[in-house]
């Protein structure tokens, strides 16, 4: 299949409909307004449904109301429509219900702006809904890993019963670059053996999130942490790009993964030995990989569009082995090739003394 | 200038067409085989207020579709000048369309194409483009991508669109010719 010119939301949802999408539910909001008109525009002539939901609450309850049946189903929002959404998807995580939660971020907090930025990667990987709960989280650099990270979202969400949001940002939604669709690559497993599809001369069965009983609860929630720990073993991904001899090394994610990426060329072509480590999965979050990665690095430099939330998850992982340096702007901020440049040579020539000192 | 790998910001007013003129761009180097990105403005944008966006061609992958400094500027109007004239790299050029731009230039390390598109444009059939004349202007002066690309790209949106916009293809293509040519009879940058 040739490769079309085509807008990151637009991507998203085309590759949906292509996953096999049977229901979208959505309010619009900008960044991502785009999803849902193409949605709108495609899924009723396809006999599939399409609904503006009255709020985004509404939005994701419908998630729920389809993912119970065992369809597959998804929303879209930005930051503060998808923080209204945040005790659906702990429910969601508790109940096991699939559905495929598309968040294309743009500043904050509060309403913001509606400029790109990346800083919901709390409220996407911390939760802002209540309990021990986790959501499968995929971050996207490129259109095309917009439309491979969404077939492997519905697929991954089908798999393990759970929520998984496609974590975007403004600059990812709004940009147009050549990309191939192919065809949806995943086998889904059979949903019979537990979607709600009427009894039918079988035992009933419930999906629900409250668990009453006594130790119940506590038995629910160590077999969904024995699920993500599968998870974590199982769908961890990430992209090394010239990490053999860096002495330093950027982390970033998302589309700032990409733009750090023009910044390494650029200190390679200056003779630094710079490389990247971009995450892919957020959770599951290359943690081993990344510690390795540390430990044959002099330094690690996180790289975010907030004030340093993927960093927490960056220092946990290195846990010391090597120093870890941050460096971000904000709601709407942009970091560019340059400005990683000055910061990489700032830091790269205090590499050597540092080495010296023994803070490694 | 390194014509396998350019970045290009185009600018103007709303309804002028510059978002237009950058997709155009894209798709004809989609035709070619190049890498290319293109990213807008998104913010409040509307009709009459100021509207851009950066455009990446490459022979190779692009790793930011955010333009740091830009190889070429086109600036469809005075206010599209002012924003973007520190926003070409040095030794870069700026196609100012002069008819409705009066403001002086300020730089002495860029060079300046200054082409009067809305009044030149009076001598093309009617409707005539400027978004796409500046294109035209854009491709002669760089090589970048080849006008047969660009005319291809808006043959086959033609097909796609209604009926009245169909029938404005050949004013397109006689637009990006004239835009040609203007560049062609362009006096050496000063």
């Amino acid at each position: 299949m040739a490769k079309v010119l085509v807008k990151g939301n637009e991507a998203i949802a085309q590759a949906a409909i292509n996953a096999g999408c049977q229901c979208y539910f959505g309010y619009p909001i900008t960044p991502q307004s785009e999803i849902g008109e193409y949605m709108g525009a495609h899924l009723p002539e396809l006999g599939r449904t399409f609904i503006t939901a009255e709020s985004e609450l509404a939005s994701i309850n419908m998630v729920i109301g389809a993912g119970t049946t065992g369809t597959k189903a998804m929303t879209s929002s930005s930051s503060c429509g998808i923080a209204l959404m945040q005790e659906a998807i702990s429910a969601m995580c508790c109940a096991e219900v699939p559905g495929v939660i598309v968040s294309v971020m743009r500043g904050g907090p509060g309403l913001g702006n509606i400029a790109p930025a990346q800083g919901d990667y709390f409220q996407a990987l911390k939760g802002g809904g209540n309990g021990d709960y986790k959501t499968v989280v995929l971050s996207p650099s490129t259109v095309q890993e917009a439309i491979d990270l969404t077939y492997r979202a519905f697929h991954l969400a089908l798999k393990y019963r759970n929520p998984v949001m496609l974590l975007a940002d403004g600059i990812l939604g709004q940009m147009m670059e050549p990309a191939e669709f192919g065809e949806y690559p995943y086998d889904d497993p059979d949903v019979s053996t537990w979607a709600l599809d009427g009894a039918n001369n079988r035992p009933a069965r419930n999906i629900v999130s409250l668990h009453m009983p006594e130790g119940a609860m506590e038995a629910l929630t160590n077999r969904i942490f024995e699920k993500y720990e599968k998870i974590a073993q199982e769908e961890t991904t990430f992209e090394g790009y010239k990490l053999e001899d860096a002495k330093l090394v950027l982390t970033a994610f998302g589309t700032v993964g990409r733009i750090a990426k023009a910044a390494v060329n650029k200190a390679r072509e200056k003779g630094m030995k710079v490389g990247l480590f971009r995450p892919v999965t957020l959770f599951p979050f290359p943690e081993k990989q990344l510690q390795e990665t540390a430990k044959n690095t002099d330094m690690i430099l996180d790289l975010e569009l907030n004030k340093g939330q993927m960093l927490l998850d960056v220092r946990s992982a290195v846990f010391g082995a090597c120093p870890v340096e941050f460096f971000g702007r904000t709601a709407g901020g942009l970091l560019t090739p340059d400005m990683i440049m000055k910061k990489i040579e700032e830091l790269y020539s205090k590499l050597g003394t540092k080495t010296e000192a023994g803070v490694n | 200038m390194n014509i396998k790998d350019m970045s290009i910001i185009i600018s103007g007013f709303g309804g002028q067409g510059a978002l237009f003129a950058g997709i155009l761009l894209c798709h004809a180097a989609v035709v070619e085989g190049k890498h290319t990105t293109w990213f807008p403005a998104y913010g409040a944008e509307m009709r009459g207020g100021a509207v851009n966006c950066a455009v990446n061609i490459s022979d190779d992958e692009i790793p930011s579709p955010v333009i740091d400094e830009a190889d070429a500027v086109i600036a469809l109007n005075d206010a599209s000048q002012a924003k973007f004239e520190h926003k070409v790299k040095k030794g870069g050029f700026m196609i100012i369309n002069s008819s409705l731009s009066h403001i002086p230039t300020t730089r002495k390390d860029i060079n300046y194409i200054r082409i009067p598109f809305n009044d030149l444009a009076q001598k093309l059939t009617q409707p005539a483009f400027v978004n796409v004349m500046a294109l035209g202007a854009l491709i002669e002066k760089t090589g970048i991508l080849k006008i047969e690309s660009i005319i291809e790209v808006m043959k086959d949106m033609s097909k796609k669109v209604s009926a009245k916009k169909a029938a404005l293809l050949p004013n397109n293509i006689e637009s990006l010719h004239f835009g040609v040519s203007v560049m062609k009879n362009q006096p050496a940058a000063v």
